[in-house]
């Protein structure tokens, strides 16, 4: 057994669509994804640089309303058109969780959704100030979303010193002690390994890389002067970098005036076979099983070095592969990927989204989502979402889907689709009897329709 | 007479739960084990930061007043002569008299300076030294990870926010009174049949729906209400550690307002777990709340508080040594506050839940010291149990 159009949107898409054909082969799926990304010009989601305009404006709004000499009455205005600003980038964060459903509706081409997700869980990153928690949306946009279907080490780049993740772990504070920022007297601050950690760990070589607490030591010596200015701009501060070399994994890295050596270090260690064998696992993982076979995880490895670093070269061993169509689908969907899959199969129209409140989305997404085990844009930790099925498959989060499911869709659309056809469609022909007999035999069409979302066909992949 | 079936076994005859029940974690034989001990923990986490300076207000300290003008209002309860329980807090005052109430004053975590409330929150959560040293899982669960007889359901993480103080590998189970089906039997019964295909959906389904039916009395209410009363109906039974968190401490500006809200949900979830646990087992339960930080000593121009360092763990139950405030006071002076803007932290508040679990599963100090809160020196005892 080879492709299938089917199993291309039940595995590496978000299922079946009434509307979009799904692809007619790997190769399609590949061009596809070398091609223009159409879903982003259709469903766009604002960059980073509009929140970094308005948190200017918002800060001098807000210095404006601390200042002695501001006249009550203005520091009160000023205080509200601060908010003001906060209040439109939480909306428009809201608003981009439609965009990004959309997306996943609409998409002829929901192998780059896939790999988006799959992309921005590896490098999750998160504000904890402010603006920045606003931010993530407009991160996976500018820094993973263009580099999902380059070179590794251009999307590792990105990710890793993007502003959003120098905050998060903690890099834009990292100072070389030896600095001459670090020397000054009563410099109240040091290095911070954070960043260096989570990118041996998490990032490239993984956990058990043959890395130790030294080379995380050298690489946190390495990465310091990588920071930011206060409107969240990249910035490398050379006073802050450590002088001298530093030597990770055996290779000594130098002259620490400019990003120079960072980026010599990344492209290292995005070349690393350590680095090649865990991306492969990862992505094997996520797409095909908790447990890949160790045959597809070797032959993506092999693509992966062989390309020097070549994603689409990862893609393309990983779609050529018979393995990844032959194997059993026992992944579960994570939540917010098992929503987005009933969405498509319903095709939920734009102007859906479109009539959303905030407090719409909150409702009908966010707080089921989050009962489901899955608070959007926010994992717990920098190593992401579990990939392992039972982290999901729990009371608490199969009652959450099957209530989801009963009770959402009628609130989505103004009709629900005959559930026979609608069966026929979402699970394919093969659907087992008991799920065609539950659904003739449901009370109602909300029920009916909620019986096969919630059906396993539906909830694993 | 015949005597009822159990709800398990009412499930099976109802054919509800099919030949998947063996695949089902929460209802293997070590369900039913014996639980470890006999005690009982509750763990609040409390997230936003919650202004200990304002709950337990140290009205004898000579620099309180002026760094409190427009807060210190209101007819604060007095606790010792010296500190002074917030108003909204009344309804527990009665626990204080009988000893079910305490608290432990300008304590923190190891977290300084940078005052984030997910930093802060993480370092609570994670019970490390510092962050960043790539531990995962959370003290609480490291705790369990000690003691051999942990079941399935002997610890209780509740609600839907996520609770990293519990997560880890020992085993827990999850709850949110929200989860509960609320859909018609029949609806229920063919979900089953859809599932039965997938052993570990079913049996999810099907625990689902037993603790749906176990949490009748949980499902009207606010979502703290159903929270405490569901931690109870557990902790009733095998459970012995519940966790869940409770927000809206981040209180900025109009705290007057605001933070009343906040100690009222605080104050009813208190006495749900008093009501639901019955005399006997609330004699021998410790609830302890505890946040990521205190705030500001000074009130800020908004008549709120800012993130600062020191805080307030509040501890109550039949089994804590209450009606005291236990404290090393380091002084409101402005030369006595930490960064002469915030209450000076004189105590580790991982050291007070570290002698509280002591006391309750019995794991021992080098191990508390050393794997549940790794680097953490415990000191002296500081008697927080009876």
């Amino acid at each position: 057994m080879g492709f299938s159009p089917h199993i291309a949107e039940r595995r590496f898409g978000y299922g079946m669509s009434p509307h979009v054909a799904p692809p007619a082969s790997v190769t399609a799926m590949l061009d596809a994804l070398r091609g223009p990304d159409q879903m982003a010009d259709r469903f766009p989601i604002p960059g980073f640089r509009a929140i970094q305009d308005a948190q200017i404006i918002k800060r001098r709004f807000d210095v404006f309303a601390r200042k002695d000499t501001t006249p009550a009455a203005e520091a009160v205005a000023a205080r509200q058109k601060s908010r003001d600003i906060v209040r439109k980038f939480i909306k428009q964060r809201l608003r981009s969780f439609g965009q990004m459903q959309l997306r996943r509706i609409q998409g002829g081409d929901n192998f780059r959704e896939r790999l988006v997700a799959f992309w921005a869980d590896h490098f999750t990153a998160q504000g904890k100030m402010a603006m920045l928690k606003l931010a993530v949306p407009a991160y996976v946009e500018e820094a993973v979303r263009p580099n999902v279907s380059g070179r590794f080490a251009d999307l590792l780049i990105a990710c890793v010193t993007h502003p959003v993740m120098l905050e998060y772990l903690d890099q834009s504070r990292s100072i070389g002690p030896s600095s001459k920022r670090g020397t000054r007297k009563g410099s109240p601050r040091g290095l911070n390994e954070n960043l260096a950690r989570e990118l041996l760990e998490l990032h490239t070589l993984g956990v058990s890389g043959p890395y130790t607490q030294n080379d995380v030591r050298q690489m946190a010596e390495l990465l310091t002067g990588m920071s930011r200015t206060r409107d969240y701009s990249f910035v490398f501060r050379k006073g802050w970098a450590e002088p001298g070399t530093e030597t990770v994994l055996g290779k000594t890295y130098g002259a620490r005036n400019s990003m120079e050596p960072i980026h010599a270090a990344l492209e290292d260690l995005a070349l690393h076979p350590v680095t090649a064998r865990h991306l492969a696992s990862k992505l094997a993982t996520h797409f095909v099983s908790d447990t890949p076979p160790p045959a597809l995880v070797a032959d993506l490895t092999a693509a992966y070095l062989d390309s020097k670093g070549d994603l689409m070269a990862l893609y393309d061993a990983l779609l050529l592969h018979p393995l990844s169509w032959q194997m059993p689908a026992t992944n579960i969907r994570p939540p917010l990927e098992y929503v987005s899959t009933a969405l498509r199969a319903l095709a939920v129209p734009e102007n859906t989204f479109a009539g959303l409140r905030p407090k719409d989305t909150s409702t009908l997404f966010l707080r089921p989502l989050s009962v489901m085990g899955q608070v959007w844009l926010e994992p717990s930790g920098p190593d992401g979402w579990p990939e392992a099925d039972g982290a999901w498959v729990t009371p608490q989060g199969i009652a959450a889907r099957l209530e989801w499911a009963m009770n959402v869709p009628s609130r989505l659309l103004d009709d629900l689709p005959e559930p026979a056809a609608f069966l026929a469609m979402a699970v394919g022909p093969d659907a087992p009897e008991a799920l065609k007999f539950a659904t003739s035999a449901a009370e109602n069409r909300a029920v009916a329709v909620g019986l096969v979302l919630a059906s396993p066909a539906m909830q694993r992949r | 007479m015949i005597p009822p079936l159990s709800r398990r076994q009412l499930l099976i005859r109802s054919g509800m739960i099919g030949c998947s029940l063996a695949a089902s974690p929460l209802l293997t034989p070590m369900t039913f084990a014996q639980a470890p001990w006999d005690k009982r923990l509750v763990v609040i986490i409390l997230r936003g930061g919650m202004d200990g300076l304002d709950v337990v207000r140290p009205v004898g300290d000579p620099a309180y007043a002026a760094l409190r003008p427009k807060l210190n209002v209101g007819e604060a309860l007095d606790l010792d002569g010296y500190f002074a329980l917030h108003p909204a807090l009344a309804g527990l005052i009665p626990l204080w008299q009988r000893q079910e109430l305490g608290f432990v004053h300008a304590v923190s975590t190891p977290y300084r300076d940078k005052r984030s409330h997910f930093d802060g929150q993480d370092l609570l959560e994670a019970g490390t030294s510092a962050l960043g040293s790539g531990t995962r899982d959370g003290w609480l669960n490291r705790m369990l990870q000690q003691v051999p007889d942990v079941a399935s359901d002997t610890a209780f993480a509740i609600g839907t926010t996520p609770l990293p103080v519990l997560e880890g590998s020992a085993p827990v189970a999850n709850w949110a009174p929200e989860a509960n089906l609320r859909l018609s039997p029949q609806a229920q019964r063919l979900a089953a049949l859809v599932m039965e295909e997938d052993p570990a959906l079913h049996a999810a389904l099907s625990e689902a729906q037993m603790l749906s039916e176990s949490d009748k009395d949980g499902i009207d209410g606010k979502a703290h209400q159903q929270i405490a009363r569901y931690a109870a109906a557990r902790l009733r039974e095998d459970a012995r550690v519940a966790a869940f968190s409770l927000g809206g401490w981040d209180t900025h500006g109009a705290q007057h307002r605001v933070l009343p809200r906040s100690l009222t949900t605080l104050q009813d979830t208190i006495l749900l777990l008093k009501e639901g646990l019955g005399a006997d087992i609330w004699g021998k339960t410790a609830v302890i709340a505890m946040t990521e930080f205190g705030r500001t000593a000074r009130e800020n121009g908004a008549g709120g508080t800012d993130h600062g360092t020191g805080g307030l763990m509040i501890m109550a139950g039949g089994g804590i040594r209450g009606g005291q405030v236990h404290s090393r006071w380091p002084g409101l002076d402005e030369a006595n506050l930490y960064e002469r803007r915030d209450l000076m932290p004189t105590g580790d508040v991982r050291a007070s839940a570290a002698w509280i679990m002591r006391g309750i599963t019995g794991v021992n100090r080098s191990v508390l010291e050393s794997t549940v809160f790794p680097g953490l020196d415990m000191g002296d005892d500081p008697g927080l149990l009876l």
